[in-house]
C-alpha cells in the first residue's frame, strides 16, 4: 500500500477523474489510463444495470426487470457493507440484521395497515403505513438506532473479535425473529399488496427497479461523497494507522461508529426494499448465510471499491441464476468460482477487468 | 426441581462442553499459530462422521470406524492446507473467510454428490450402550461418560503435547513470534500442515464421536461451527485454556439454559407462554453471554493474542 | 442427474427460444434439492416424474429448479418459472416457510399452485384461494391424529416435544385439540437442535406415561439415538416426518417401536399403491417415503385434471382438479371446502425387516376422513 491513500479511491459517479497529487509523472500517467479503463468497465456496468431492464421490460420480459431490482438492492445491501468493510476496515459478519430489520420494517408496517390495527397503542398510538417513503424512514433510523447500539459495544474489540460479536448479536436477533410468533417467526411475513408511493405506481415492475436503481446511485453518490470529505480521510486512516490518527488528535472510535450506523442504514434500506421486491419478509434474511453471502458479494466484486458491490452482486446473482438452472450441485460449483476468484483474483473481479486500485 | 435432576443437567453441560472443545482447540489453535479463520472448520468434523459411518457400517466396528473418520479428516485437513489454505495466511481475514466460506459450499455439496442426501446411520457400538446409575437413581448413559472421559484425555494429551514436546515448543513459539521460528531454522510450512491437520483430526474426532449420538448429514457442522467461534472468543483466541473453559461455559450455560429458563418464566406467565419465552430467550443465551464477556473483556477471558 | 442437466440447458434455451406447442402443458417444479433435507425434495420430484413417466404423456413438460431450502431464491424462482417461462403449473415446495414466500403471490397471479408437502394452516384458512390445492396434508392432520389415536389407545399423561417454531407450536395444538385431554408438560427445543440430553432428562423426570414429539429431519434422528442410549422406558409416538424409510435407517434400532400417523403406507394395499411402490422400487433402486408418495399423487391429479381441461381454461380445469378425480395411492382421497384433503390418517409401527433394517408396518387406521379446522375461515 503506498501512502496515497487521504485521497478518494474512487470516481465520481459522473465519471470524473478525482484529483491526483502524486508529483511521479509516470505513475500519474499510469494511473491515468487506469482511470480511464476503469471510468470505461464501470459505467459500462452501471449503464447496462440500468439499460438491459428497460429493454427487457419494453419487450415483454418482466421477469428479468425483476431480476435487475434483486440484483440492484443486493447490490445496495453490499454498499452499505463495503462502507464498514472495504472503507472502514470493520469486517462485520452481522449486515443482515440490518437487511432484515429494514426488511421487517416494511412487513410490519404493511401487516398493520392491511390489518388495520396499530402497532402499538401505548404510551401512544402507531398505526401501521403503506407507504414507502414513511417505510424507509422508519427502517433508516431503526437500522441506525441498532447498529449504535450493536457498533458502540463491538467496535470496542478489532479483529476477530469484532467479526465475531457482530456475528453473535446477529445471532441473538435471527433467534428472536425465528420465535417470536407474532410476525409469523420463522414462517415469515407476507406483503399482500406492495406499499405505495405518491405519483408513482410501484407495483409496476419498471417503476420498482427505477426505484431501487435510484437508491442503489443514492447510496453510491453518498459513499462516494463520503469518502472524498475530511471524514473519509479520518476513516481511511482509522483503517491503515489508527495511532497516526490519534497523535493527530482525533479520536477514531466516533469516526468508525458513524460509519458503521450510516452503513447499516444503507443496508437496512436495501432490505425495506428487498421486502417489498419479493412481497415478503422471513428470518432467512437475518442469518449468518446471508451476512456471509453480502461479504462475499463485496469481496467478489472488489473490497474498497465503489463500483465493487454492484460487480459482485450482478456476478453473484447470475451464478446463482444461471448454476441453478444446469445443476442440483449448483452450489459446489458456486463455491469453486469463489475460491478460484480469492485465490487468482486477489482484487476481485473488478480489479481484474479494471485494474487495481491506487491504495493497493 | 430436584438436586440429582440439577446434578444430571451439569453433567450434559459438561459433555457438551468436551465436545466443543474437542472442535474449539483446532480452530484456536490455528488461529493462534498461523493466524488463520477458518469457516471450513465444521467441515472436518463433517468428513470425520461420515468417514466413521461409512467404515463402521462396512467393518462392523465402530474403532476402525473411529480411526479412519480421524484419519480421514486429519489427511483431507493436509490435504486443503497444501491446497488452498497456505496461500492465505499472509492474506487479510477478509479473503480468509471468503475462502473458507467457499470450502463449505465445495465440501457440503462435494459430500451430497459422493454420499447423496439421506443422513447416513452410526450409533455407538452396544459395548457402549446403557447407562450407569448414579446417586439419586438417575441413569446416565455411558456413552456420554465415555464422551467426558474422551473429553478431558484429550485435554490432557493436547496440553502434554503443547507444553512437553518438540512440537509443542514450536507451536507455542509460532503463537508468541511467528516471524522468529522461521529465522530459527524450523521448517515453518511443514509446521502450518502439521497443526492444521492436527486441528483437522480433532475436529472429525469430534464429528465421530458426536455423530453416533446425532445425525450424520449433510451441513451437521455448520450449527457446531458457530458454537466453536462463540467458545474460541470466549475464551480468547489462540488458548488452549481459554477454549477449554470457554467450551465448559457455553456448553453448562446452555443446557442449564433450555431446562431451566423456561421453567423461570412459568413463576409469573401462564405456562404455554413461558415455554415459549422460555425456550426463545435460551436460544439467544451464549450469544449473550459472548457479547457480555466481549464488552467487558474485549479480548476475551484468556487472550494469547492480539 | 444427467435429466436433470438436460432440463437446466432446456432450461437455458428455452429463455431464447419458444418451441413449445400451444397446448402442451408447462409445470415448474421449485424443490429443496441442496443442503440439509434434501431427501424430501428428492423424493417429491422422484415420485413426479415417476407418475408422468408411467402415463406416458410427452406433451407435459417439468422445469425443475433447487431452492436450496431459501425463500428468497423460491420467490425469485416462482417469478422465474411464471414471467419468463409462462408455466401453466407450480409444485414442489416442501417447506412451509417457503410456501407462505411464495403461494400467495403466484395464486394471486393466476397460476395453479398445487403442494406436494406443506399445509401451513394460513394456507388452509384466511389465505386459502381457488388456484391452490394441497394434495398432501394440513399441517395438524397428522399430530391431531396422532394425539386422537393415542387417547384412544388410554395414554392418559403424554408430555408433548416440538420445536420452538410455527409449526412446532403448530405441531402440539394439533396434537392437543384432539387429544382433548390434559397433557403433562410441553417442551420446546430450539431448530436445528442436535442434543436432547437436557429435554431427555426433563421427560424421565416428568410423571408422563408417554411422550409424542415432532422434530422432523435430522433433529428426529438426533433425538431417537440419544432417547435409546438413555434407558428412558416410554412408549414413542410421533408424526411420519420423523419416520420416513429413509430417516429410520439413519437412527437404525432405536426408532423400533416407534408408532407414527402418516398418510400413506407402503404395504397399503390398494392397485395405485402397488404400481407406485414397484415402479419407483424398479426406477430408483429404493424405497419410497410419503414424500414420493405426495409427489406422484401430485402428479397423477394434474394428469387425470388434463384429461378434461387445458389449464388454459381456467374455470373448467380448477373443477377438474376438485374433482379429485384420480386413483390416490393411500385410497380414498377428497378435497374439502378449501381444497385441502379430506382423507384417512394411518398408524404405522417402526418394526425390524426383513434385512435387519428398521422399516414401517401398517397397524391400522388412527382417524377416518380427517379435516383441518381452518375450512371454516376460508372465504373463497
Amino acid at each position: 500500500m503506498t501512502n496515497n491513500t487521504s485521497t478518494s479511491n474512487s470516481s465520481s459517479l459522473a465519471n470524473r477523474a478525482s484529483q491526483r497529487t502524486t508529483t511521479d509523472a509516470a505513475l500519474a500517467s499510469k494511473a491515468n489510463s487506469h482511470f480511464d479503463r476503469k471510468g470505461l468497465v464501470q459505467l459500462t456496468l452501471l449503464g447496462l444495470l440500468l439499460l438491459l431492464p428497460v429493454a427487457a421490460y419494453f419487450l415483454g420480459h418482466i421477469y428479468y426487470v425483476n431480476l435487475a431490482s434483486r440484483i440492484t438492492i443486493i447490490a445496495m445491501a453490499a454498499v452499505g457493507l463495503n462502507l464498514a468493510i472495504g472503507y472502514g476496515g470493520m469486517v462485520s459478519f452481522g449486515h443482515a440484521v440490518y437487511f432484515g430489520l429494514g426488511g421487517y420494517v416494511a412487513g410490519i408496517s404493511a401487516f398493520h395497515a392491511f390489518d388495520l390495527t396499530p402497532f402499538m397503542s401505548w404510551p401512544f398510538t402507531v398505526p401501521g403505513s403503506d407507504s414507502m417513503l414513511v417505510v424507509w424512514l422508519v427502517a433508516v433510523l431503526l437500522c441506525a438506532l441498532l447498529a449504535l447500539a450493536i457498533g458502540a459495544i463491538s467496535l470496542r474489540t478489532t479483529g476477530v473479535y469484532f467479526i465475531m460479536i457482530t456475528l453473535a448479536f446477529a445471532q441473538m436477533i435471527y433467534y428472536f425473529a425465528n420465535s417470536w410468533p407474532t410476525y409469523g417467526g420463522q414462517d415469515g411475513l407476507p406483503i399482500y399488496i406492495r406499499n405505495t408511493l405518491p405519483l408513482a405506481d410501484s407495483s409496476n415492475a419498471l417503476t420498482y427497479f427505477l426505484i431501487c436503481f435510484t437508491g442503489l446511485v443514492l447510496a453510491m453518490a453518498i459513499t462516494s461523497r463520503l469518502m472524498k470529505s475530511r471524514f473519509g480521510a479520518a476513516l481511511t486512516m482509522a483503517r491503515l494507522n489508527d495511532v497516526r490518527l490519534a497523535t493527530a488528535g482525533i479520536n477514531p472510535y466516533p469516526i468508525r461508529l458513524v460509519s458503521f450506523v450510516i452503513s447499516a442504514a444503507i443496508t437496512g434500506l436495501a432490505g425495506a426494499l428487498y421486502a417489498d421486491l419479493n412481497g415478503f419478509v422471513s428470518p432467512a434474511m437475518l442469518s449468518w448465510h446471508f451476512s456471509g453471502e453480502l461479504m462475499v458479494i463485496v469481496i467478489l466484486g472488489g473490497v474498497g471499491r465503489l463500483y465493487g458491490p454492484l460487480a459482485g452482486a450482478v456476478l453473484f446473482v447470475m451464478m446463482e441464476t444461471l448454476l441453478g438452472g444446469i445443476t442440483e450441485y449448483w452450489q459446489l460449483f458456486l463455491g469453486l468460482v469463489l475460491l478460484g476468484v480469492v485465490l487468482f483474483a486477489k482484487h476481485g473481479v473488478l480489479g481484474w477487468l479494471a485494474g487495481r486500485e491506487r491504495n493497493e | 426441581m430436584s438436586v440429582t435432576l440439577l446434578i444430571e443437567q451439569l453433567l450434559n453441560g459438561v459433555q457438551l462442553g468436551t465436545m466443543l472443545f474437542l472442535m474449539a482447540s483446532g480452530l484456536t489453535l490455528v488461529f493462534g499459530v498461523m493466524g488463520l479463520i477458518n469457516l471450513a472448520h465444521g467441515s472436518f468434523y463433517m468428513v470425520g462422521a461420515y468417514a466413521t459411518a461409512t467404515v463402521t457400517a462396512s467393518t462392523g466396528s465402530f474403532l476402525l470406524g473411529l480411526g479412519a473418520g480421524i484419519a480421514a479428516a486429519a489427511l483431507v485437513g493436509a490435504l486443503v492446507e497444501l491446497l488452498v489454505i497456505r496461500r492465505l495466511y499472509h492474506r487479510p481475514h477478509l479473503d480468509q473467510v471468503l475462502a473458507t466460506f467457499a470450502l463449505i459450499l465445495i465440501f457440503s455439496e462435494g459430500t451430497r454428490w459422493i454420499f447423496g442426501s439421506s443422513p447416513l446411520w452410526l450409533s455407538p457400538p452396544s459395548w457402549l450402550t446403557g447407562f450407569v446409575t448414579l446417586p439419586g437413581d438417575t441413569r446416565y448413559p455411558i456413552y456420554r461418560l465415555v464422551l467426558i472421559g474422551m473429553g478431558i484425555a484429550i485435554s490432557i494429551a493436547l496440553y502434554l503435547l503443547i507444553s512437553r514436546t518438540r512440537l509443542g515448543m514450536r507451536i507455542r513459539a509460532g503463537e508468541s513470534d511467528r516471524e522468529m521460528i522461521g529465522a530459527l531454522g524450523v521448517n515453518i510450512s511443514k509446521l502450518y500442515t502439521l497443526v492444521f491437520a492436527l486441528g483437522a483430526g480433532l475436529a472429525g474426532l469430534a464429528g465421530a464421536l458426536v455423530g453416533a449420538l446425532q445425525s450424520v448429514q449433510v451441513g451437521m457442522g455448520e450449527p457446531v461451527l458457530i458454537l466453536a467461534f462463540v467458545v474460541i472468543v470466549i475464551g480468547g483466541i489462540g488458548s488452549i485454556k481459554g477454549a477449554l473453559l470457554g467450551a465448559l461455559l457455553v456448553g453448562i450455560v446452555d443446557t442449564l439454559g433450555r431446562v431451566y429458563l423456561p421453567i423461570f418464566f412459568q413463576a409469573f406467565m401462564p405456562p404455554s407462554e413461558a415455554t415459549g419465552v422460555g425456550s426463545a430467550l435460551a436460544a439467544m443465551l451464549i450469544y449473550i453471554l459472548m457479547a457480555v464477556i466481549l464488552a467487558f473483556k474485549p479480548k476475551g477471558l484468556f487472550s494469547a493474542h492480539d | 442427474m444427467k435429466q436433470i442437466t438436460r432440463l437446466g440447458l432446456g432450461l437455458l434455451l428455452s429463455s431464447s427460444l419458444v418451441t413449445a406447442h400451444a397446448d402442451d402443458v408447462k409445470i415448474g417444479m421449485i424443490t429443496t434439492l441442496s443442503g440439509g433435507g434434501s431427501h424430501l425434495g428428492v423424493d417429491v420430484r422422484d415420485g413426479f416424474m415417476l407418475a408422468l413417466e408411467q402415463s406416458g404423456r410427452d406433451d407435459v413438460e417439468v422445469l425443475i429448479q433447487d431452492d436450496a431450502r431459501r425463500p428468497d431464491l423460491a420467490r425469485s424462482l416462482s417469478n422465474e418459472f411464471m414471467q419468463r417461462d409462462k408455466v401453466d403449473i407450480l409444485t414442489g415446495i416442501i417447506w412451509s416457510n417457503l410456501a407462505m414466500a411464495v403461494v400467495p403471490s403466484v395464486v394471486r397471479q393466476g397460476t395453479f399452485y398445487l403442494s406436494p408437502n406443506a399445509g401451513p394452516s394460513d394456507l388452509a384458512g384466511r389465505m386459502c384461494h381457488e388456484n391452490y390445492f394441497n394434495v398432501a396434508y394440513q399441517n395438524d392432520n397428522l399430530h391431531g391424529a396422532m394425539g386422537a389415536y393415542m387417547r384412544k389407545e388410554g395414554y392418559e399423561h403424554p408430555i408433548i416435544m416440538a420445536p420452538n417454531y410455527p409449526a412446532g407450536t403448530d405441531a402440539l395444538a394439533g396434537f392437543k385439540h384432539l387429544y382433548e385431554g390434559e397433557v403433562v408438560g410441553e417442551l420446546y427445543t430450539q431448530m436445528g437442535q442436535t442434543d436432547y440430553a437436557a429435554e431427555i432428562a426433563q421427560i424421565r423426570d416428568s410423571d408422563a406415561d408417554s411422550l409424542f414429539f415432532f422434530l422432523p429431519g435430522g433433529m428426529g434422528i438426533s433425538f431417537m439415538k440419544q432417547w435409546e442410549s438413555s434407558g428412558v422406558e416410554m412408549p414413542i409416538f410421533g408424526a411420519a416426518f420423523s419416520f420416513d424409510e429413509i430417516l429410520i435407517k439413519a437412527v437404525g434400532s432405536a426408532a423400533i417401536g416407534a408408532r407414527n400417523t402418516s398418510l400413506w403406507a407402503y404395504d397399503l394395499e390398494n392397485e395405485a399403491n402397488d404400481r407406485f411402490v414397484e415402479g419407483f422400487q424398479a426406477t430408483y433402486s429404493r424405497m419410497p417415503t410419503l414424500y414420493a408418495a405426495q409427489g406422484y399423487d401430485t402428479a397423477n391429479l394434474i394428469l387425470s385434471a388434463l384429461e378434461t381441461a387445458h389449464p388454459d381454461d381456467k374455470d373448467a380445469f380448477r373443477e377438474a382438479l376438485r374433482a379429485a378425480d384420480f386413483d390416490s395411492v393411500r385410497g380414498e382421497f377428497r378435497f374439502g371446502p378449501n381444497q385441502h384433503p379430506i382423507q384417512d390418517i394411518y398408524v404405522r409401527e417402526v418394526v425390524e425387516g426383513d434385512d435387519g433394517e428398521p422399516t414401517n408396518r401398517l397397524m391400522g387406521i388412527a382417524v377416518e376422513d380427517i379435516q383441518d379446522v381452518y375450512f371454516e375461515q376460508c372465504q373463497m
